[in-house]
C-alpha cells in the first residue's frame, strides 16, 4: 500500500518537472524550428521541407537587416562600453575611499535605478534628451541606458573591487606608481572577472531593449531591431510569423553566442581577485 | 642610503590610539627589527613609514628629507609584503620590473637588471612564469627581488617570513641578513617571532599597545630587559617570573611561592635603597641561569616535576613550584633522569627585579 503512493507520488513528480520543462522548452523550440518552414503557424512543428527562404526575404528587408547588425551593435556596444567603464571606476572609488555612510550611498543608488529606467521617467528622460538636443541619436539612446544600468553594475562591480586585498595597490604605489597608473596597471586587469560579467550584462540589457529607442529615436533608419521587428507586420497588425520567427532567431543568436563565449572562456564563476 | 628618524608619530583609528607618540632612530645601513605582539601597533609604524598610513602627529625623516607629508612614491622606499602582493595577471620578469617600469626606465635597462637581481636570487629561470605557478619559498624571493631591483633608500620588511614553513623560513632568515649585509640599505623589518628578530637586527625595538618599550642590540634587550613585559616576550621559553618580596632587615629576598629565602643578592644596597620594606616584586630568571640539584641544596626551592622536553642539542625541564610554572634549561643532549621533586638553584649574578608594575629596579 506505502510503496504504491510512494510510486503514485513519484510518477506525479516526473509528470510536473515534464510539464515544466515542456512549458519552457516549447517556445525556444519553435523559434529553433520554425524559421525553416516555409509556411509557418505558431504551432511546433518540424518543417518537412525545410528552407532558408525566409532568411532570404529577411534579408532583403534592409530596413530590418540595418536595425540588426548596425544600430543594435552600435547601441549596445556603446552601452556595454561606457556601462563597465564608469562602473569600475565609480566601484574603485566606492569601494576604497573613505566616505562615511558609503554603504548606504550604495543602497540608495539601487533604488535609484528602478525610478530612471521605470515608466515613470519616461517623460523627464524625453525632456531631459530634448534639451539635451540628443533626440534622435545614439549618444541619446546610450546615454539613458548607461544611466539606467549604472546603479546596479556599480554594486555588481563593487563586489568584486572588494575581493581585490589592497597590498596589490599599496605595493604598486610604494613602487612609485601614480594613483592612475595604479587604477591602470593593477586594479583594471585584476577586476576583469568583475568588468566582463557586467559588459555582458549590459549589452544584454541595451540588445533586448525597445522602450527608450522607441521614445528617443525618430529616424526608422536608427532603430533598433526591438522596433524593426514590426516591419514584419502587415498594415492590419498580423504578424507574418514566418518571417517574426526566422527575424528573432538571428536577433537571439548573438547573445546566446556571446553567453557562451564567455561560459567558455570564464565559465561564469564570479571570482574576484583574490589569490591563496 | 638613508637614516630614518621618527619623532613623536602618532596614529589614531577613529577613538583606537594605534601608535602613542613613538621616538625611533634607525641608523644608515643598519638592519633594525620592529618587535611585538599583534596589535602593538608595529606594522602601522611601518606603513608610516612607507607613507601607506598618514601620522596622527610627529614627523618622520628619511635621510635629510622630512617626508610626514609625501606620497609614498616620492619617499624613495622599497617595500616587502606580508602575502607578498605579487601582481597575479603578470610574469616575473614584469612583477619584478613593476618599480623600474613606473620610473620609466628603458626597456633594455630594465631586462638586464631584473635579469642580473633575479639572477642573484636564484629566480632567473622563472621570469616567465606567474606568481601561481612559483612555490612559497620563490614568491618570497620575487617580492625581495622587485623590493631591491630599483635601489631604494630604505627596505621595508612587513612580516615577509610569516607565510613559510618552519624550514624554509629559517633559511630565508639568513638568506636576508646575508642580502641586507651584501646591499647595505637601510632596513626596518616587522615580526612577531622574537627568534627572528634576534637573528636578523642590529637594533630590535620592542613595541606594546603603541609605545616603544625598549630599544637595543638583540643581547643588550635579551640580557638586561627593562620591563616584565620584555622579559616574557623574548626567548624561548621566556624568562621565569615568581612574585617575591624584600625583606630589609635580614637583607634577605623572599619568593612566596616558592618558599625561598635568598640571602646573597648582588646590588643590594641599589635594590633596599629604592624598594620599601615587603614591597611587591617580580624576580626574575632565564631558564638558562637555573641549576637542578636531586637533594636539598642551600639558596634552592623545591619544584615538582611536571615533564622534561629533549630538544636536541639541550634539554628542557619544566617544574610545577606552587601555583607557577618554571622553565629550566639544561645544557645537555640527555634529559637526566629526576626524582618527583628536585631543588632548584638560581645564578644569584642573573637575577631581575621588577616592580609589580613593570619596570626594572635592577
Amino acid at each position: 500500500m506505502k510503496s504504491v503512493r510512494k510510486i503514485l507520488a513519484g510518477l506525479a513528480y516526473y509528470l510536473f518537472i515534464a510539464l515544466m520543462t515542456a512549458f519552457f522548452a516549447l517556445p525556444l523550440l519553435w523559434l529553433a524550428l520554425t524559421p525553416f518552414n516555409p509556411a509557418a503557424t505558431l504551432a511546433v512543428e518540424i518543417p518537412t521541407r525545410p528552407t532558408l527562404d525566409n532568411f532570404r526575404a529577411v534579408f532583403g528587408n534592409d530596413f530590418a537587416v540595418r536595425a540588426l547588425v548596425q544600430n543594435n551593435l552600435i547601441l549596445a556596444i556603446g552601452t556595454m562600453l561606457g556601462t563597465t567603464f564608469v562602473a569600475a571606476l565609480a566601484a574603485y572609488a566606492l569601494s576604497r575611499a573613505k566616505i562615511p555612510g558609503r554603504d548606504y550611498l550604495t543602497y540608495v543608488l539601487i533604488l535609484f535605478s528602478s525610478v530612471v529606467t521605470g515608466t515613470a521617467a519616461m517623460v523627464p528622460i524625453f525632456l531631459i534628451i530634448y534639451y539635451l538636443g540628443l533626440i534622435d541619436t545614439y549618444l541619446g539612446v546610450i546615454l539613458v541606458f548607461i544611466g539606467g544600468l549604472l546603479p546596479a553594475a556599480i554594486f555588481i562591480m563593487r563586489d568584486f573591487v572588494d575581493g581585490i586585498p589592497h597590498s596589490y595597490e599599496e605595493s604598486a604605489l610604494v613602487a612609485g606608481a601614480t594613483p592612475r597608473r595604479v587604477f591602470l596597471d593593477v586594479v583594471l586587469p585584476l577586476l576583469r572577472p568583475g568588468m566582463m560579467v557586467v559588459a555582458i550584462w549590459a549589452f544584454v540589457h541595451a540588445w533586448g531593449a525597445f522602450l527608450i529607442p522607441f521614445i528617443v529615436l525618430r529616424n526608422p533608419d536608427r532603430m533598433p531591431a526591438s522596433i524593426a521587428i514590426y516591419s514584419f507586420y502587415t498594415e492590419a497588425g498580423t504578424p507574418n510569423v514566418t518571417l517574426v520567427s526566422a527575424y528573432s532567431l538571428l536577433y537571439a543568436l548573438p547573445v546566446v553566442v556571446l553567453y557562451l563565449i564567455v561560459n567558455w572562456r570564464y565559465g561564469f564563476r564570479f571570482f574576484g581577485g583574490i589569490k591563496r | 642610503m638613508a637614516r630614518i628618524i621618527l619623532e613623536d608619530v602618532s596614529k589614531h583609528f577613529g577613538s583606537v590610539v594605534a601608535v602613542d607618540r613613538i621616538n625611533l632612530t634607525v641608523e644608515d645601513g643598519e638592519f633594525f627589527a620592529l618587535l611585538g605582539p599583534s596589535g602593538c601597533g608595529k606594522t602601522t609604524t611601518l606603513r608610516m613609514i612607507a607613507g601607506l598610513e598618514k601620522p596622527a602627529g610627529g614627523a618622520i625623516r628619511i635621510g635629510d628629507r622630512d617626508v610626514t607629508e609625501l606620497p609614498p612614491r616620492e619617499r624613495d622606499v622599497a617595500m616587502v609584503f606580508q602575502d607578498y602582493a605579487l601582481y597575479p595577471h603578470m610574469t616575473m620578469l614584469d612583477n619584478i620590473g613593476y618599480p623600474l617600469k613606473v620610473r620609466g626606465v628603458p626597456k633594455a635597462e630594465l631586462l638586464a637588471r631584473v635579469t642580473q637581481v633575479a639572477r642573484s636570487l636564484g629566480i632567473d629561470h622563472l621570469l616567465e612564469r606567474r606568481p601561481a605557478q612559483l612555490s612559497g619559498g620563490q614568491q618570497q624571493r620575487a617580492a625581495v627581488a622587485r623590493a631591491i631591483v630599483h635601489h631604494a633608500q630604505a627596505f621595508l620588511f612587513d612580516e615577509p617570513l610569516s607565510n613559510l614553513d618552519a624550514k624554509l623560513r629559517v633559511e630565508a632568515r639568513g638568506f636576508l641578513k646575508y642580502l641586507q649585509h651584501e646591499v647595505g640599505v637601510t632596513t626596518v623589518y616587522v615580526t612577531h617571532d622574537q627568534a627572528e628578530a634576534m637573528a636578523l637586527a642590529d637594533h630590535i625595538a620592542i613595541m606594546d599597545q603603541g609605545k616603544v618599550i625598549q630599544v637595543g642590540t638583540p643581547l643588550e634587550v635579551y640580557r638586561r630587559p627593562q620591563t616584565v613585559f620584555v622579559a616574557s616576550f623574548l626567548g624561548n621559553p621566556p624568562m621565569n617570573l615568581l612574585p617575591c618580596r624584600l625583606d630589609l632587615a635580614n637583607r634577605q629576598v623572599r619568593v612566596n611561592a616558592a618558599g625561598l629565602r635568598l640571602d646573597s643578592v648582588p646590588h643590594w644596597e641599589h635594590l633596599a635603597t629604592r624598594v620599601h620594606d615587603g614591597e611587591e616584586l617580580i624576580l626574575g630568571i632565564r631558564p638558562e641561569h637555573l641549576t637542578l640539584h636531586a637533594s636539598e641544596t642551600p639558596q634552592a626551592f623545591p619544584g615538582e616535576l611536571y615533564v622534561t622536553q629533549p630538544l636536541g642539542a639541550e634539554s628542557l625541564v619544566i617544574l610545577q613550584v606552587g601555583d607557577k610554572t618554571v622553565s629550566v634549561r639544561l645544557f645537555t643532549d640527555e634529559p637526566p633522569r629526576l626524582a618527583r621533586r628536585v631543588w632548584i638553584q638560581p645564578d644569584p649574578n642573573r637575577i631581575f627585579f621588577y616592580r609589580s608594575s613593570g619596570e626594572l629596579i635592577a
